[in-house]
């Protein structure tokens, strides 16, 4: 007879669980107050307005620089969360014993292309990541961020990433 | 650019971004379209706590506000500035510990648009982190200023 299912609950718990680890790692995104809403794999990253996040206070506008690491921090996360969610799901990976220092390692940023379209608005905002190509070793990330409109964004990125190597460092 | 002017610039710069209050930026020089600014290292930039390495996103912030001081302080004297676009390559990882230091140029300015280069170094400073290239708009002096 095949095996039952895990009770929903339980199997997105343990996803939830295995997100918040890999979030909670890094300080700088606490720092942005950046959080993650997951439906299955999909990712969508919040950047919950705060007043120290504007950088234009006569607009008022959010600091380009900030827009710029929203984005930034919604590729890596998006590449980290898809190569765990693989290694979950295959049964590599016991996600309820994932601990912070044992977590793979996150990709590094080779370089990154904003496009500013509009300015930020003082209010929260949303990006998604699409991940165009992801080798072994290099990655292709689009991003795309908005606030009140899906279909009007207020800023775009393309980047590329170098993908951690199993042995450990990647130099 | 007076001496009064560019300190005015400096001062007026770091007191209206509360982002750059936050990350405890300052001004090491600024000149005719040129613009270095410093930011301590904070262990809440950290990107990567196995190695306590900034993340990436805190550099580029960095290089943004700076080549935003850039463009204020050329000649031509927009009287704002946003980005258009910034791109940044990463060459390597900054030293965890250090200050993180940017210097920027506005090398090119037109009525509309303005073109900079910029560099962000640790302690190492012949190493750099990362560079960026950026296009930013030209607003003319609004009536506050």
């Amino acid at each position: 007879m095949r095996q039952r299912p895990e009770p929903m609950q339980v199997v997105k718990e343990r996803r939830d669980r295995a997100l918040a680890t890999l979030v909670a790692g890094v300080p700088y995104i606490q720092f942005l107050n950046i959080t993650f809403d997951r439906r299955g794999d999909e990712l969508t990253s919040v950047l919950n307005f705060d007043e120290t996040i504007i950088g234009n206070p006569m607009l008022p506008a959010i600091h380009g620089g900030v827009t710029a690491a929203f984005l930034e921090t919604t590729a890596i996360i998006q590449l980290g969360w898809q190569a765990l969610w693989e290694e979950i799901e295959g049964g590599r990976v016991d996600a309820d014993a994932l601990q912070p220092e044992t977590l793979p390692r996150l990709p590094k940023t080779i370089d990154f292309t904003v496009d500013y379209l509009r300015s930020g608005l003082p209010r929260d905002a949303y990006a998604r990541a699409t991940v165009n190509r992801s080798g072994r070793r290099y990655a292709s990330v689009h991003v795309e961020a908005w606030q009140d409109n899906r279909s009007r964004l207020f800023a775009q990125a393309t980047g590329h990433f170098l993908m951690p190597s199993d042995s450990g460092s990647a130099e | 650019m007076s001496e009064d002017r560019r300190a005015q610039i400096a001062r007026q710069f770091i007191e209206s971004i509360p982002h750059a209050r936050a990350l405890g930026m300052s001004f090491v020089e600024i000149g005719e379209g040129v613009a270095e600014m410093s930011m301590p290292y904070d262990t809440r930039l950290i990107g990567d706590p196995q190695t306590g390495v900034v993340h990436g996103g805190a550099i580029s912030t960095l290089m943004d506000t700076c080549s935003g001081a850039a463009v204020i302080a050329h000649p031509a004297n927009p009287g704002s500035t946003a980005t258009l676009d910034l791109r940044i390559d990463y060459m390597r990882a900054a030293t965890p510990g250090q200050a993180l230091v940017a210097r920027a140029e506005c090398y090119h300015i037109t009525r509309t648009v303005a073109f900079v280069r910029a560099v962000a170094m640790d302690n190492d400073r012949d190493n750099p982190v990362a560079s960026a290239t950026g296009a930013f708009t030209v607003d003319p002096a609004g009536p506050g200023s």
